[in-house]
């Protein structure tokens, strides 16, 4: 059973010396930073933090170098990402109908409850049935790709794995940090990462906590362009379930907004909707979740309230 | 509701103590719903108000408050508005043009600076304002040799964490200092880059000393652009090569610039921000506009005829305060119907830089957006 812990942002406030001592990580720690992209490598700050070894498994210079010796492959990564952004603007435009009628319906709630609530209620099934009509092209789309181009036995990228295997048996946990979410997803899809962390204790944060979920969902509540409603965007690697982290959550949502709130938690109930913010922390331990002092989630009646799990 | 210089003029008599009661008690220009009341105190024969509002009087007359030395004038502006202004003080013969004395806020220009009046609903973005949060970004100095427009200086911002290994789009910008002095383009470069809203890019800021003859749809500039600035920047900067990464940006005779620059070399820029362009055209007859725009409305006429597609995206922007509102609105369809993606957006604000600067979170983050929805650190 996979130990995971998630943290909010670590720029400032720093918390993963901490959480690491809390797991007794002695050995060296395997460092994922692909979703820092061109920066993977600039790991001073957080082994200063750390002061313990730390091994960065450098898998966006590795996916660059697979890119390099086989064009073939290259290309039809390209395509693939291609038909994935195609599919998301499609969901996109069902999407904004959907929830515009959500929000519109939310609007009429000085309407006797018996009217408009099961109206409401239907507005959401139907955005969340169109979030799991979305997941599945995704995940079938994907699982093409890989059943024609079977990346981790193509030789560019088999003998990295077996590399990465090796790295990631000596050390006593894995480090995932944020950055670009598509970016560190694709990197951990192709080099198959998911059951070598399974065996690992694992602490995340920011997009990194993003990945390991069953579902990513993107949310920006106050974007310059477009009407910020969240979107799913693929299926992440599952390591934890039943929870949807929303880091930077006090700068990207509206949180007093209890509109824009209520919807999210009653969109995705079917997961607690946890912010992770600076200084937070919850703690899976291969079952269920424990949380902090401190801890909130999303509540279906607009706030955000405490969750407390022992 | 009653006004407060009304209720000031209905006092019986005024005395010196309520006036300096009534100057000391509200903020000036005293915005009360949609009036707008701007006052000056001095032994003067006369007040006015200058502005420079099209549609309204340039020069609007205060008037005395009884035998006080308190002028005064009361204008109705629409919600959400700015507008900059002076007051021109006649005086023993003599015009002077002052500043409000009882207004802190000014916007500077390169001609100096002026008074502003912001009515209800308008608030300064906060994008604009530096954010310690944000990582700064550097500007290099550069002088090239040799040009079509002989020796040059350009100034060329890079973004926070600017990496070589990595590629960036390429903004152009037009009256680059300026943009830089009066419209905060480094802060709010640095902040939207940083909110993840803008893509990371690098801006070159070009600059003329004769901006209204070089930027008047002149071939020798937009070689200059294209065949000395662009290729300085792709040998020295990492610089993606496709046209969607490469832009133009210019306000008044720069948007004419950035625009006759990519129609002359069409498949070259993908995007253009455009800002109160001075797209003077005609359809019949000579423009009054005055000799600076000769060589623009034949451009603009031209264009009009045969739009081609200069970009394939545009945002272009101007203030309803403006005279050449009717140009940009007029533009607009014309550009849509050329297939081009335009998004075009107003503001009641007139010609200046802070009406520039308000736009650029819109206009930036359309034409290069950010990584947003994706970046999550």
């Amino acid at each position: 059973m996979t130990k995971v812990i998630l943290l909010g942002p670590q720029r400032y406030q720093p918390s993963i010396a901490q959480a690491c001592a809390g797991l007794n990580l002695e050995g060296p720690l395997a460092v994922i930073t692909a979703g820092w992209q061109e920066r993977e490598a600039e790991l001073e700050e957080l082994d200063a933090h750390l002061g313990q070894e730390t091994i960065n498994l450098n898998l966006h210079q590795r996916g660059e170098e697979v890119f390099r010796q086989d064009p073939g492959y290259k290309e039809a990564h390209r395509r693939h990402q291609a038909s994935l952004r195609r599919l998301q603007e499609l969901y996109r435009i069902r999407l904004n109908n959907a929830q515009d009628a959500v929000q519109l319906l939310m609007a009429r709630n000085h309407m006797p409850h018996e009217i408009i609530g099961p109206e409401i209620e239907d507005g959401i099934q139907s955005v969340r049935s169109l979030d799991e009509h979305h997941l599945r092209r995704i995940r079938s789309t994907n699982r093409k790709f890989e059943e024609e181009w079977t990346p981790h036995d193509r030789p560019s990228i088999a003998g990295h794995r077996m590399e990465l295997s090796e790295v990631v048996e000596k050390c006593s946990g894995v480090l995932i940090a944020g950055g670009h979410v598509a970016v560190l997803l694709n990197r951990l899809r192709m080099f198959k990462l998911e059951p070598m962390l399974a065996q690992k204790p694992i602490i995340a944060w920011s997009a990194g906590a993003m990945v390991l979920a069953k579902r990513i969902v993107l949310f920006h509540d106050n974007p310059p362009q477009g009407k910020g409603f969240a979107e799913v965007f693929e299926a992440g690697l599952g390591l934890y379930s039943n929870l949807i982290p929303l880091p930077h959550a006090s700068k990207r949502l509206q949180l007093n907004n209890p509109t824009r709130v209520s919807i999210f938690a009653r969109r995705f109930s079917h997961s607690v909707c946890v912010p992770l913010d600076p200084d937070d922390r919850i703690d899976w331990d291969g079952n269920w979740w424990h949380t902090q002092a401190g801890t909130r989630k999303l509540s279906v009646g607009g706030e955000l309230e405490p969750w407390e799990e022992a | 509701m009653t006004l407060a210089i009304r209720a000031l003029e209905e006092l019986e008599t005024v005395t010196e103590a309520d006036l300096d009661a009534f100057i000391e008690s509200h903020d000036f220009p005293l915005v009360e719903g949609a009036s707008i009341t701007f006052v000056f105190r001095g032994n003067v024969d006369s007040v006015h108000l200058m502005h420079w509002v099209f549609g309204l009087e340039s020069s609007q007359p205060f008037l005395r408050l009884k035998e006080t030395d308190l002028w005064y004038l009361t204008l109705d502006l629409p919600k959400r508005s700015r507008i900059e202004y002076k007051f021109n003080v006649h005086m023993g013969g003599k015009n002077h043009w002052v500043h409000d004395p009882y207004n802190p806020q000014v916007a500077r220009d390169p001609f100096g600076f002026n008074s502003v009046c912001q009515t209800t609903g308008y608030e300064t973005p906060e994008w604009s304002y530096q954010d310690s949060d944000a990582r700064p970004g550097a500007i290099e100095e550069h002088l090239l040799r040799d040009t079509n427009l002989g020796d040059r200086r350009i100034s060329v911002y890079l973004p926070a964490r600017f990496r070589r290994t990595r590629q960036y789009p390429l903004l152009i910008v037009h009256d680059g200092l300026d943009y830089l002095r009066y419209a905060a383009l480094q802060t709010v470069l640095d902040n939207l880059i940083h909110r993840l809203e803008v893509s990371p890019m690098i801006v070159a800021l070009t600059q003329s000393g004769d901006r209204l003859r070089e930027y008047a749809a002149d071939q020798r500039h937009a070689d200059f652009i294209v065949g000395d600035v662009l290729p300085f920047m792709e040998q020295n900067y990492p610089i993606e090569s496709r046209p969607a990464a490469r832009g133009l940006m210019g306000a008044s005779f720069g948007a004419v610039a950035s625009m006759y620059t990519a129609w002359r070399n069409q498949n070259v820029f993908g995007r253009l921000l455009l800002q109160s362009g001075s797209f003077a055209f005609t359809d019949i007859g000579q423009h009054k506009r005055g000799p600076a725009f000769d060589p623009i409305v034949p451009f603009v006429n031209d264009f009009r005829d045969k739009p081609g597609k200069p970009a394939e995206k545009l945002f272009v922007s101007c203030g309803t305060y403006e005279s050449l509102i009717y140009e940009n609105r007029s533009l607009v369809p014309l550009l849509q119907a050329s297939g081009m993606m335009v998004r075009y957006v107003e503001a009641r604000d007139g010609h200046n830089w802070e009406n520039w600067r308000d736009r650029l979170r819109e206009g930036l983050s359309w034409l290069f957006p950010g990584p947003l929805w994706m970046v999550y650190e």
